[in-house]
């Protein structure tokens, strides 16, 4: 979740420095060429060019396998099963791929701040303004969206809290219910907070 | 004196329940609190300020504009901290939410970054600037949501419930941050402490305010009303 939350890590290196929006294509152009090596080999050279980015930016052994890890038990399982219809080298080939490219976007998510990245999304949404879209909106809603996961996040461990004190541990409605209407409270109270800061008009 | 906050026969109805039922008061002081039950119409009276609420009838004037009508106009001249910081919150980083607020004055970058530099210094925040927001203590939040707001310059500062999910020390220090505060401050509270040096208070009951004056005089009539 860190990499959704915006866990960025403030460092004085190159790739801090590095516009946002080149860091984007850049992350664009090295999945689509982690989609196109088939050698393992080439995959290989790959790992060692995105371990020695992550040396790079500083941001440390723990901040990268934060970005690696929510994806450990689906790369197992993507492995064990590729093994099983393709093949070893297939195997490796592919949960390389899956794994370095999270790495990538996680590295950018490191050394990015998020109004770095919304500014820059921004301008990128720019042409929307000729369908009568306003780009600042857009931006938003991605910002709140990133912002809305600890939120919840936190309000479904206290519903699961609540749920183990009154002893409905393994009611999905007890769950859901207080999780939706908490939800929806929480979007109403980030409404009024939105338009009290002046950002409705 | 130059902000003030006028309310005018304002009644505010939600559906069947009226949640105010006529109040008039002319608040020209620095500080002025808000006391009352649950329910009592508080949390809507300060709402009514800046345009979040609308009186059913009546009117609502701040800085010599009604709120119906130049409610966005208002809002940026009218500073509201919530009870809930979580909600104000929109950004992942401290700076970058205070930051935020600034976003449609087309400052230059670095006179923004000069900006939320001086207002997180000022209110303690200036070592967690690149701090993941939600990592923050139940009382930081609510400082920073405070900072998102001061970096505005509001001539106006609304709080609802400023202390509720406060600590007794991070409690104190929004008092005495109050003291400090150069805008006019209505504040909304079940917190009688904080009201204590304050300039004016008011009681509401069922939508009507049933005393009105220095803390000591209304506090004293709403204990007796609660007792």
């Amino acid at each position: 979740m860190n990499g959704l939350t915006g866990a960025y890590v403030p460092r004085a290196s190159p790739l801090h420095r590095l516009p946002a929006g080149a860091k984007l294509a850049g992350l664009a152009v090295a999945c689509t060429v982690l989609v196109l090596l088939t050698s393992l080999l080439a995959l290989g050279v790959a790992t060692l060019v995105v371990v020695a980015l992550y040396a790079l930016s500083r941001v440390g052994a723990a901040a990268a396998w934060a970005q690696v890890r929510p994806v450990r038990w689906f790369a197992v399982a993507l492995f064990a099963f590729q093994l099983l219809f393709a093949g070893p080298e297939t195997a490796a080939a592919t949960v390389l791929r899956v794994v370095l490219a999270v790495a990538l976007a996680g590295l950018v998510t490191l050394t990015t701040r998020m109004s770095a990245m919304l500014a820059a999304l921004e301008r990128c949404l720019s042409p929307v303004r000729f369908v009568g879209l306003d780009p600042f909106r857009l931006s938003l809603l991605l910002s709140l969206t990133v912002r809305s996961v600890p939120v919840i996040a936190a309000l479904a461990v206290r519903v699961r809290e609540a749920q183990r004190a009154r002893g409905v541990e393994r009611s999905l409605r007890a769950f859901a219910v207080p999780l939706v209407v908490g939800s929806l409270r929480h979007a109403d109270a980030l409404g009024e907070a939105l338009s009290a800061r002046g950002l409705d008009d | 004196m130059a902000a003030a906050i006028d309310f005018a026969e304002v009644r505010v109805r939600f559906g069947e329940r009226e949640v105010l039922r006529g109040v008039t008061a002319a608040l020209t002081e620095r500080r002025v609190g808000v006391v009352g039950a649950n329910g009592s119409g508080k949390s809507t009276l300060a709402r009514l300020v800046n345009g979040l609420a609308v009186p059913t009838s009546g009117s609502v004037t701040v800085l010599g504009l009604d709120t119906r009508r130049h409610a966005a106009k208002i809002r940026r001249g009218v500073g509201f901290l919530f009870t809930d910081p979580d909600a104000q919150i929109v950004m992942p980083t401290v700076a970058e939410d205070v930051a935020f607020s600034l976003r449609r004055k087309g400052l230059a970058a670095a006179e923004t970054d000069r900006r939320v530099h001086e207002v997180l210094e000022r209110y303690g925040l200036a070592g967690h600037a690149d701090h993941p927001a939600h990592h923050l203590s139940g009382g930081q939040k609510q400082l920073l949501a405070l900072c998102s707001i001061m970096v505005l310059e509001p001539e106006i500062l609304v709080m609802d419930e400023p202390t509720t999910l406060l600590d007794l020390r991070h409690s104190r220090q929004v008092a005495a941050l109050l003291r400090d505060l150069p805008q006019q401050v209505l504040v909304v509270t079940h917190d009688l402490p904080l009201l204590e040096d304050f300039d004016r208070v008011l009681v509401l009951d069922e939508g009507r305010v049933v005393a009105d004056g220095t803390p000591r005089e209304a506090i004293g009539h709403y204990r007796k009303l609660m007792a």
